[in-house]
């Protein structure tokens, strides 16, 4: 038997709270999941800096990726297995992609990527490709197989069926997370029917679509998907430690580049401050470094990188105002000026924010949209776009929603010597200024 | 603050406005790819590299009057024109100083069409391939399009002439 194909003697599962359990037969699976650079995944929270919103978001890339594979592995297994349109030899690349997909991603990994110009999918390439043990796993299926993962996660794959799977508007990736991220943050929204949508999933021509029937379970997982990226994704006091976290780590760059001298110097970090880092550098850097780092920088001299370090660990975190960037963007200048005044850093005091989320949009021919829309299979064969049938979807379709805010220390201002120039500063903040 | 906001404002403004939004992608994404410091994240979709964090700024920028989004009817299709209003030049003034190192390439880029530009950046996005590779690889992705060995070598011989 090749090792593509090998079984565990026993099958192995994991209990999991969003699939009850799952399933593991495949030894490459058992041995992937086992490998140093999937571990890794145990020591980064799946939300980020949502922890210090929904106390329960404690969860890891670990849990999504394998929640993603199970939901994969039940379709390749349970709904496509035995369909002509399906072909069963792409079953153990779209697991082992599905296990993988977020393979490259870093400590706290928005900010870290914004921060240091890295982008995480490249760095999925690299443990696939590069000198790991993954890469060694999946060698050991074909020389080809690792590229192959890697083609399917970069979306560039040549069966668009395996890609659409893991990275579509309705792809196992979403549906995992959706689930896993109302479960940890303990909110309401986020629930949708995922055993109807998974039973009525079909694979045809180059695409996976869903059987009409199923429309409501699909407009209920649109409807879900909002609500979690307007209640959980973009919460204003969870983008306030974002805030911090990236001037946290600003700031130790502009020290170490200025020639300060750190008590505890940035070893993990030089390589991305000049970067010159390795994969191996890369993959040492954890959310557990990270937040020892932010601990023992408590104590530096540097006052605004102790101050920040502080605030993270100890929740002390900024104040937000909405604005108008487009009317306000001239007195965001001078604020700026006036925090300058006041002794107080606006590069690191006073942050504009923004976000901005598309519900769902379809291809309309000629207008150069760039999503795959959801189509539906009619009972006679035809297909439809979503929206076209759903009047729900429709009112959301194309439907962008921005969202700003202007982030500053409020307690700065409020507390200690009271001078004219803070009062102007909290009049605009507060009283309409802005 | 807004500085990501401004490169997109002042790359439109040096290009004198921008037809159809799949063209704004593909120069941006070459800038960035001829190490130009924009910070747009890219993905591969349907017409090659593709970023949702452009789409979302430029969006912005529209919500913002800094930019005037107007639907151009081509006949069998429409187009999207982006143009810097005049309140956008004021905030291209305001905001700095121009990442552009020589603004001609902003109109380089616009001198060719959507096609040309989606066949420069999937090769360029294929860049740690080698040559053939990336043929083949274009070939994979872009099947449909039917590029030439004309059209690739002229990309090839673009991309080259932005890096001199």
């Amino acid at each position: 038997m090749s090792y593509a194909t090998q079984k565990l003697a026993e099958e192995k599962v994991f209990k999991d709270p969003v699939h009850r359990y799952i399933h593991v037969r495949d030894q490459v699976i058992w041995d992937l999941i086992n490998s140093r650079e999937v571990q890794r995944l145990r020591r980064i929270k799946q939300l980020g800096t949502s922890y210090l919103v929904f106390h329960g978001a404690e969860h890891s890339r670990f849990n999504h990726s394998l929640g993603v594979y199970e939901i994969v592995r039940r379709i390749s297994d349970d709904i496509f297995h035995g369909r002509p349109e399906w072909d069963e030899s792409e079953r153990l690349v779209v697991l082992c992609a599905a296990l993988l997909h977020d393979l490259g991603h870093g400590p706290f990994s928005h900010s870290f990527e914004k921060v240091f110009s890295v982008d995480h999918e490249e760095f999925t390439r690299e443990i696939l490709l590069g000198d790991t043990e993954v890469n060694e796993i999946l060698l050991k299926v074909s020389a080809e197989f690792p590229k192959k993962v890697a083609e399917v996660i970069a979306k560039t794959y040549s069966n668009k069926q395996v890609v659409s799977l893991i990275s579509s508007q309705i792809d196992a990736d979403r549906m995992d997370y959706l689930q896993r991220d109302a479960y940890y943050t303990g909110v309401s929204y986020g629930h949708f029917d995922m055993e109807r949508i998974l039973r009525v999933m079909r694979p045809l021509d180059d695409q996976v679509v869903i059987k009409s029937s199923g429309m409501h379970a699909v407009e209920d997982y649109i409807m879900s998907r909002y609500q979690m990226y307007w209640q959980v994704y973009f919460h204003p006091v969870a983008r306030s430690a974002e805030v911090i976290l990236r001037k946290i780590l600003q700031r130790a760059k502009e020290l170490s580049e200025s020639g300060y001298k750190f008590e505890q110097p940035p070893t993990h970090f030089l390589a991305f401050f000049d970067r010159s880092f390795t994969l191996k550098e890369y993959l040492a850097l954890d959310e557990g470094v990270l937040m020892t780092y932010f601990q023992l920088w408590m104590t530096e001299r540097d006052p605004i990188l102790s101050d920040l370090c502080d605030r993270f660990v100890n929740r002390r975190l900024f104040q937000y105002v909405d604005f108008d960037p487009g009317k306000d963007y001239k007195k965001l200048g001078e604020l700026a000026q006036l925090f300058h005044s006041a002794g107080i850093d606006p590069e690191y005091y006073l942050i504009d924010d923004s976000t901005s989320d598309l519900p769902y949009d379809f291809y309309r021919p000629g207008e150069e949209e760039e999503r795959l829309p959801i189509h539906l299979l009619m009972p006679n064969g035809d297909i439809k776009e979503l929206s076209r049938l759903s009047q729900i979807v429709d009112a959301i379709s194309g439907k962008r929603r921005t969202d700003y805010k202007l982030y500053f220390p409020a307690e700065l201002l409020i507390d200690g010597k009271k001078t004219a120039i803070k009062q102007q500063i909290l009049e605009m903040l507060r009283e309409g200024g802005l | 603050m807004l500085q990501e906001h401004a490169k997109i404002v002042d790359f439109i403004a040096a290009a004198e406005g921008v037809t159809g939004r799949k063209k704004l992608q593909k120069m941006i994404y070459i800038m960035k790819k001829m190490d130009l410091p924009f910070q747009e994240k890219y993905e591969f979709h349907i017409y090659g590299p593709y970023s949702e964090e452009l789409t979302a700024r430029v969006h912005e920028l529209c919500d913002m009057g800094f930019l005037t989004e107007a639907l151009e009817d081509k006949g069998s299709y429409v187009q999207y024109k982006y143009t810097v209003t005049a309140e956008g030049m004021e905030f291209r003034k305001v905001l700095g100083k121009s990442v552009l190192d020589n603004p001609s390439t902003a109109g380089k880029l616009n001198a060719k069409s959507g096609r040309f530009l989606e066949l420069t950046a999937t090769l360029l996005y294929f860049d740690n391939l080698n040559r053939q590779e990336q043929i083949d690889k274009l070939h994979v992705v872009k099947g449909k399009l039917n590029f030439t060995a004309e059209e690739i070598d002229e990309a090839f011989a673009f991309i080259e002439g932005l890096r001199s």
